[in-house]
């Protein structure tokens, strides 16, 4: 399969803390300000909710009932793409539509889980106590909102996405896998368009537990990305991210405008002793760099808060020396969704050749004087897993 | 450079297995399990890892032999994935740590498990109501230090990753129960695209918990005959009345045809094509009319560049579930018309039982293994044809035949449904 075709981001849908749609996004991040986290509702941990959403525009109500809200979030930012890329409802599209998504677990019953705690005291059966409990008290459809493929699912079914269907899994790293493979596919001939991304519900009991277990999460005040401290933090989020991606020809063919070039994707891993990750980046961004215009490219960080790998990416960046922008800051973190909202968020920086104020010590540099043709968007997970993308303007 | 090697029918590399590995209740290893699968052995039992108290079906293909005491789903199915990935790398003769491709794991969703929720709940001292805030504020503690990556999804591909030595970013994959399949097809695809020579594709899932066996008793969709639990698994018989959960690991290193003849390795089959096609009529319910799985298995063959009269034997989805083997039934009729009635067909799934996420890839295996041995593995517990699905479904014993070409159908809650197929040595 050597023939290589051109891989375009014809249509992009973004919801997050910032609001949905790339407009949207741009005058928030535009307007600078305090972000729009919420230091209450899981207090003193800081999380980013999603604002209000008109589920109703993307969502027909008895399907939303049968979704928790990531699938919802996810289904909606879906929508948004495909109206983007202008396929909406277009069945004979959609039909041999490919789709990749980056999904995590979906949300338990809060409820059901802490009454069968409060009640299993003094059980003697503790098992046998739980199995009853689960029986009746679970809602058969939780299953449903629950399995990472049925983002996917509810995507077929809402919008008739059925060309294929593959969910990817593994926080940050999913993301950029998924970009990855979707992107390989269209290239080498084996797929014309695909949906790509992700949703995340960070702004959740379950979750905040979890990673309570183990990963540090941000207390007020708030702070940027880069600036957390040796011990590093994250501020869960709510946010969907996708993107159509599409060969040249495909899009030509139909008349479709591109918003960018994707060039190049790339996914990697280390077992992340000290320097890995510098190590990583920088070998990615080996891999770019000479097809990168200095004089008009940009970084839209996706670095995480966590450290060491948070102040690993600084020092990289820092030694490639273009602006630097970290989205994290503004949307907190949205795992399996993170990469795909940075490419929408890069994709806006390209459309209006310009750049969002800095937001802590890592975020340098201004928006070159004659526009910007690239952005270099970086994924460098919380745990595990180092991803990078160059997007281009295209004519 | 380019290649000048072995070209399939549409000019991509010849995508051959080279080693292959399998665990399932049935036991650990190819030769095990072929010789219980051809000797029509069950693996079904009464599920002895927890209390079944309380609850509907109390029957599993649990892989008793592989778990030990306190495992969580994330570390059995780990230990399944490592199990059937070191067999298969050590079949293909590529060196141990050091696999020179990347690496794609089918692997079922994780989550926090009860056990881990009590000692929670116990450490937070609450007199009163439990709440999440309560467990929130003892998790820093170290002892729970392992629940945390017990239950990130990026955890066990990684550490395979480091272990088996594989190249790049490991992808873990769900596609529900094509999952195994789909993880096959990612390496067949990267292979195609000349990306690597050789790619690991493992489908691993033991997560058989309490609350995995409520989720899909509360969807109606598991065989309540505890009573039998060996004759429970009943596919395309008139008395199907769900699957029977069970657990279990495949997998396959793929290599282009050129890179395994330059090493001199065995050549077991060849991965001839792919195919995928979503559905979009109901979360759980496949669309009656059979389409999505028609054009499935269409695509699959049109990938192979062969006809469905190329075909010899169809490795089935066969759930047991009342819906599945119907449907399955309306869609290998379709595509096989006339000479359907020719085709034997059977379920690995009556002996073994549907082990989700893994499965995919156990009958991929199994499927490699039938064309090796020229010997089909049945399907059990036929005692009641269904008059409405008339199939050669070679009931109850294993039986010779010459196989050439196999199709092997994996289809999804969440409309995910892959097929692929699968032949002998290129000639």
């Amino acid at each position: 399969m050597s023939d290589r075709h051109d891989v375009w981001i014809t249509g992009v849908g973004l919801v997050s803390a910032l609001g949905e749609g790339l407009d949207q996004h741009w005058d928030k991040l535009m307007a600078g300000g305090t972000p729009p986290y919420d230091d209450k509702t899981f207090a003193p941990h800081i999380t980013f909710p999603v604002g209000p959403i008109e589920y109703d525009a993307q969502i027909p109500k008895r399907d939303q009932r049968q979704m928790e809200a990531w699938q919802r979030i996810g289904v909606y930012a879906a929508g948004l793409a495909l109206t983007d890329a202008g396929i909406a409802k277009n069945a004979e599209i959609l039909d041999k539509t490919d789709m990749i998504v980056a999904a995590g677990g979906g949300e338990r019953d809060v409820a059901v889980d802490t009454a069968i705690l409060t009640d299993l005291r003094g059980q003697e059966k503790r098992d046998a106590f739980v199995n009853e409990r689960l029986m009746s008290d679970l809602r058969p459809t939780l299953f449903l909102a629950q399995l990472p493929n049925l983002l996917a699912g509810n995507i077929s079914l809402v919008h008739g996405v059925v060309g294929s269907s593959r969910t990817f899994m593994g926080e940050e790293a999913s993301g950029a896998d998924a970009l990855n493979i979707a992107h390989a596919r269209i290239a080498a001939g084996q797929s014309d368009i695909c949906l790509v991304g992700g949703a995340y519900n960070g702004t959740r009991w379950d979750l905040v537990l979890l990673f309570s277990l183990g990963a540090p999460l941000l207390e007020a005040p708030f702070k940027p990305v880069w600036d957390r401290g040796p011990k590093g933090a994250l501020a869960l989020a709510a946010m969907g991210a996708f993107v159509v991606l599409e060969s040249r020809e495909h899009a030509e063919k139909r008349g479709a405008k591109p918003i960018a070039k994707l060039s190049q994707v790339l996914s990697n891993r280390n077992p992340r002793k000290p320097g890995d990750t510098a190590e990583t980046l920088l070998s990615e961004w080996k891999s770019v760099e000479k097809s990168v215009k200095r004089d008009s490219a940009v970084v839209i960080s996706g670095a995480s808060g966590a450290e060491p790998a948070t102040s690993e990416e600084r020092k990289v960046l820092s030694e490639i020396g273009l602006p630097v922008r970290a989205t994290t800051t503004y949307i907190g973190n949205g795992m399996e969704a993170q990469f795909l909202a940075n490419i929408a968020i890069g994709c806006q920086a390209v459309r209006k050749g310009t750049l969002f104020p800095a937001a802590g010590s890592g975020d340098t540099g201004t928006a070159p004087a004659g526009g910007i043709s690239q952005a270099v968007v970086t994924s460098v997970g919380h745990w595990r897993g180092e991803g990078l993308a160059l997007i281009e303007r295209v004519g | 450079m380019v290649s000048q090697g072995l070209r399939d029918k549409k000019g991509r590399p010849v995508v051959v297995i080279t080693g292959m590995g399998i665990v399932s209740p049935l036991g650990t290893g190819k030769a095990d399990n072929w010789k219980r699968l051809t000797a029509g052995e069950s693996g079904i039992r009464s599920i002895t890892r927890f209390s079944t108290e309380g609850l509907r079906t109390t029957i599993a293909g649990a892989v008793d032999h592989v778990y030990e005491d306190g495992m969580v789903s994330s570390e059995l199915s780990e230990k399944l994935a490592r199990l059937a990935g070191t067999e298969a790398i050590e079949e293909s003769g590529i060196s141990k740590g050091n696999f020179p491709g990347p690496f794609f794991l089918a692997f079922p969703p994780l989550e926090i498990e009860w056990s881990q929720r009590y000692a929670l709940a116990a450490a937070s001292g609450a007199n009163e109501k439990i709440e999440y805030a309560d467990l929130v504020r003892v998790a820093n503690k170290p002892e729970f230090s392992s629940f945390y990556e017990a239950s990130k999804y990026g955890v066990v591909p990684e550490r395979l990753a480091e272990h088996f030595g594989t190249k790049g970013s490991p992808i873990s994959l769900t596609t529900a129960c094509a999952s195994g399949a789909t993880a096959i097809q990612l390496g067949v695809e990267a292979i195609q695209r000349g990306e690597c020579e050789a790619a690991l594709a493992i489908g691993a899932d033991g997560s058989i918990t309490a609350e995995s066996v409520v989720r899909f008793s509360l969807l109606s969709a598991l065989s309540t005959n505890n009573a039998t639990p060996q004759g429970a698994s009943r596919p395309f018989s008139k008395n199907r009345d769900g699957f029977v959960l069970a657990e279990g690991a495949g997998a396959v290193v793929l290599e282009s045809y050129d890179h395994a003849v330059a090493r001199g390795a065995k050549i077991l089959a060849v991965v001839e094509g792919c195919g995928e096609k979503a559905d979009n009529f109901h979360r759980t319910r496949s669309s009656p009319d059979g389409k999505p799985v028609i054009s499935c298995m269409r695509r699959a063959l049109d990938d192979a560049g062969v006809t469905a009269d190329d075909v010899d034997y169809i490795n089935a989805h066969g759930t047991s579930t009342p819906e599945n083997d119907k449907m399955e039934y309306l869609g290998v009729s379709t595509v096989f018309g006339e000479r359907l009635k020719d085709i034997p067909i059977s379920s690995n799934k009556s002996m073994i039982g549907h082990t989700l996420t893994a499965a995919g890839a156990i009958e991929a295996v199994v499927s490699a293994l039938t064309i090796l041995n020229q010997r089909i593995p049945p399907t059990i517990n036929y005692q009641v044809p269904d008059p409405a699905i008339p199939l050669d479904v070679v009931p109850n014993v294993a039986r010779d035949a010459k196989v050439k070409r196999i199709i092997s159908n994996s289809f999804g809650f969440g409309g995910q449904n892959t097929c692929l197929v699968i032949t002998g040595e290129p000639a």
